[in-house]
């Protein structure tokens, strides 16, 4: 079983991280593990270089992006975030399925009244109708979304600092509590970014 | 000195021109070819004995035998028949008549076809020849470089033409980010780059952040089909109307006429980097015209820009996208640094400083960088030295890797923009009981669909251990290597049994193919050898008889008896008539009796110390007594 990205880099499994610090930690280790520096070796020690160095640099990759770390850590400890993910919308929209995607209580209204504007704007289009009021009342939407969709990334790290604060031999519950808290935020904002998509599909279609 | 095994050379397989360089001493040089100059146009041509010809020689089948000579094959290397139809219109390329589709391309060269990677092979074999005559010792390794934006076919099919040309290909690297290494190296700064490199037949745009030797992309992007080909293509077809429109007569399917309108227009554009305006004048004699008439046509830079502003307007979106995916405003960038011969046009100078907000960097030769950075990779791969003792470079897979699930649906599993080496691991099972075989289709590209994406190939993952539906449990491993190309392996969980892949690649040679193209290539090889031969003796026989002619105007002359002199006519008449043959061992010998019946002309003229009767001399022995010719490695090197 291959180490964890938090052991990778000899890090506790916390989400509160020194970015500046991650990174050095990842020149230096790049300096002993990647391939070019061992392109004179043999081929054993060639494959262990191209595995360790595919290793670091996806650990990196996830460990200093603060979504894909919150995903990666809550993955670590068995959740499963898929329902909402953009493949799962995706594959849904192929295959023509109803995804179960649950909208977020506090944008029901807000989702009802831009999905039948962009049905209207769909209309429209098929037709090659123009309404610049609709479009500029959807765009106007559009950036009220991006712009909570920002405001729950800077939220996200509230949790992380309860996370962090949870001593090792916390409760299962008092964890699955935290846990929860992010969970639900994540599908939240993933939530919006499929319809900030959506929007832009057929603003730009 | 580094073992003759331990040369690495950097190679820029160019759309347009190649070159090979390598690191002399702290700094990076190019090689020259025998004709002095350091591009090798990437042409080849198919010669009257059906010799390969490349480079600057090859030009003038371009326009006198058109169908027997290539040039811009880089376009279509790992491709598919379905998408070079665009290219088609546009490029004289001679597609074999029973070429199927999903099979790899061959050209078409006289009676004979060939793949993209053997004719890129033939010109990877020339900047192998020309290092080797530089070194006078075998190269058998090298970095090749490719247009950042390749993808997985593309790369592989360079590959290929590095092993087809008996290279053993120890890197691919990036052309930008190659270029970023050659800067690098040269100003020692720590900041953020963008290289934008627009050359012959690729754009590219890198964002790379240089810290303290590490050379770390950011992001990448670009359009592998976008460069200077491009503008030419206009400007040839602007000619082709005119010439419709003002004689009446179409020339666009005569591949003579549009070779010479080609070379008139990109001189006019070359033109055009320097001067306000230029003339295109085409002589169309040999085109069936009215006797002496002339296609002639003033262009000014202004028109010149207003033409190719849609074109180069085609690299606004992916330097766009680089920024928005590095997560950089332009003000955040330090330097930004121009690549590839288009970048010597002033309005895309222009339209640079515009897009970044600042005047680009000019310093670096644009033609020659690329490879002066694969040199500075080589040396870094062959154990560095001084000069590259803390260099590492960190690129990046300019595609996301995906694979197709239900409904045509592409589920990426590595993005695009993540540094490589990189990995992901997926997991499959089985659809019905006792099922043994799972097929896995990779793709890569940005694209929600499959079909929209491009298909890298086909996995069949064999001999899974008969288990009810849904029971197997295959852990499957895609990695991208150092050189941007997938390997996936996978292994049965529950058995632990690594399961057998069948790869189909959708636009590549197999590794059988490329086999049994190495042992073609050995014929080319030979025959180039021989014709090498006979271009050596050849040389060797003119510095003789140059030789000899200035003895005669020399005092020593006059000391010699006239059996003497006869026999020096005799010898020289024989030379000067084998010369001409193809014929090599028979000019040598004709060579080395000239120089035994002129041993005692030579001795004279030593003793008379005439110093240019003894540089004769000198030379002269030299020419004999190296052994360049039977020492040569090239046969050898080539037949490992």
């Amino acid at each position: 079983m291959p180490v964890d990205y938090f052991t990778f880099f000899g890090l506790p499994r916390k989400l509160n991280l020194d970015i500046a610090l991650l990174e050095r930690e990842f020149y230096d280790l790049s300096r002993k593990l990647h391939p070019d520096l061992c392109a004179r070796a043999d081929k054993r020690e060639q494959e262990w270089s191209l595995e360790q160095s595919s290793l670091l640099n996806d650990a990196y990759r996830t460990l200093k992006d603060p979504i894909r770390r919150t995903e990666y850590l809550l993955r670590l400890e068995g959740v499963e975030l898929e329902e909402q993910s953009k493949t799962a919308t995706e594959k849904a929209r192929a295959t023509g399925e109803i995804k179960k995607q649950v909208v977020p209580p506090d944008l029901l209204e807000e989702v009802f009244e831009l999905n039948m504007q962009l049905e209207e704007l769909r209309m429209q289009k098929k037709l090659g109708e123009d309404d610049p009021a609709l479009i500029e009342e959807i765009g106007k939407q559009k950036l009220e979304l991006e712009q909570k969709h920002e405001s729950l990334s800077e939220e996200l790290k509230t949790y992380w600092g309860d996370w962090d604060v949870l001593p090792d031999n916390a409760t299962e519950e008092n964890r699955r509590k935290v846990r929860d808290k992010m969970v639900d935020l994540l599908n939240h904002r993933n939530y919006i970014r499929n319809l900030v998509r959506d929007v832009s599909d057929v603003l730009e279609g | 000195m580094l073992m003759a095994t331990d040369r690495i050379v950097g190679i820029d397989l160019g759309t347009t021109n190649s070159l090979v360089a390598f690191m002399q001493g702290e700094s990076p040089v190019v090689i020259p070819g025998e004709d002095g100059l350091n591009l090798v146009p990437s042409v080849v041509a198919l010669g009257e004995r059906d010799q390969i010809i490349v480079g600057n020689a090859a030009h003038k089948y371009l326009i006198e035998t058109p169908e027997r000579a290539v040039y811009s094959i880089k376009r279509l290397m790992g491709r598919g028949l379905e998408d070079i139809r665009e290219e088609l219109k546009l490029f004289p390329f001679h597609l074999a008549e029973d070429l199927q589709t999903g099979e790899v391309l061959r050209i078409t060269l006289g009676e004979k076809t060939f793949t993209p990677p053997e004719i890129s092979a033939f010109i990877l074999r020339q900047l192998k020849r020309n290092a080797e005559r530089f070194f006078n010792a075998p190269v058998t390794k090298a970095v090749i470089t490719v247009p950042a934006y390749f993808n997985d076919a593309q790369r592989q099919a360079t590959k290929d033409a590095g092993r087809i040309a008996g290279l053993e290909v120890l890197r691919l690297v990036n052309e930008p980010t190659a270029a970023s290494l050659a800067y690098g190296l040269d100003k020692k700064q720590n900041g953020i780059v963008a290289v934008y490199d627009l050359g012959g037949g690729t754009f590219d745009i890198s964002i790379l952040k240089l810290h303290d030797g590490i050379f770390e992309v950011i992001a990448t992007n670009g359009d592998t089909h976008l460069g200077g080909d491009d503008i030419d293509n206009l400007l040839i077809k602007i000619a082709i109307d005119d010439i419709r429109g003002d004689f009446g007569l179409d020339v666009s399917r005569n591949g003579e006429a549009v070779a010479t309108i080609r070379k008139a227009v990109i001189e006019a554009k070359i033109a055009l980097s320097s001067q306000p305006a230029t003339k295109l004048d085409i002589d169309l004699l040999d085109m069936e015209l009215p006797q002496g008439k002339r296609y002639q046509r003033e262009i000014t830079r202004a028109q010149f820009e207003q033409l190719i502003q849609p074109i180069i307007d085609r690299t606004v979106g992916p330097c766009k996208q680089a920024l928005k995916d590095a997560g950089l405003k332009p003000q955040q960038i330090d330097e930004v640094v121009l690549v590839g011969g288009s970048t010597r046009i002033p309005k895309v100078r222009a339209l640079v400083e515009e897009l970044f907000q600042r005047k680009p960097h000019t310093g670096l030769n644009p033609d020659e960088v690329v490879a002066l950075g694969a040199a500075v990779q080589a040396n870094i791969l062959g154990g560095g030295s001084e000069a590259t003792e803390n260099m590492l470079l960190l690129d990046v897979t300019p595609l996301s890797l995906g694979i197709e699930v239900a409904g045509g649906v592409t589920d990426k599993i590595i993005l695009r923009n993540s540094t490589i080496p990189a990995s992901a691991t997926q997991y499959y099972t089985t659809q019905i009981d006792g099922q043994a075989n799972v097929a896995i289709h990779v793709l890569q590209g940005e694209r929600e669909l499959a079909k929209d994406c491009r298909s890298l190939a086909r996995f069949d993952l064999k001999g899974i251990p008969p288990m009810a539906a849904g029971m197997p449990r295959i852990e499957v491993k895609f990695l991208i290597d150092a050189n941007g190309i997938l390997h996936v392996s996978a292994r049965e969980q529950r058995s632990g049994k690594e399961s057998e892949i069948e790869v189909q690649p959708s636009y590549g040679l197999t590794d059988d193919q490329v086999e049994s193209m190495i042992l073609d290539s050995f014929d080319y090889a030979e025959e180039d050898f021989r014709q090498r031969q006979v271009i050596e003796a050849r040389n060797e026989a003119d510095t003789i008889l140059a030789a000899l002619e200035k003895g005669k105007n020399g005092p020593a002359w006059g000391q010699l008896t006239s059996d003497e002199k006869k026999k020096i006519a005799k010898f020289e008449k024989a030379l000067v008539q084998v010369k001409e043959k193809d014929d090599h061992p028979a000019i040598r010998k004709a060579i080395d009796l000239l120089n035994q019946g002129t041993m005692r002309l030579a001795e004279l003229m030593m003793d008379t110390a005439v110093s240019t009767a003894l540089k004769g001399k000198t030379m002269y022995e030299a020419d004999t007594g190296d052994g360049t010719e039977t020492g040569h490695p090239v046969a050898k090197a080539d037949f490992q």
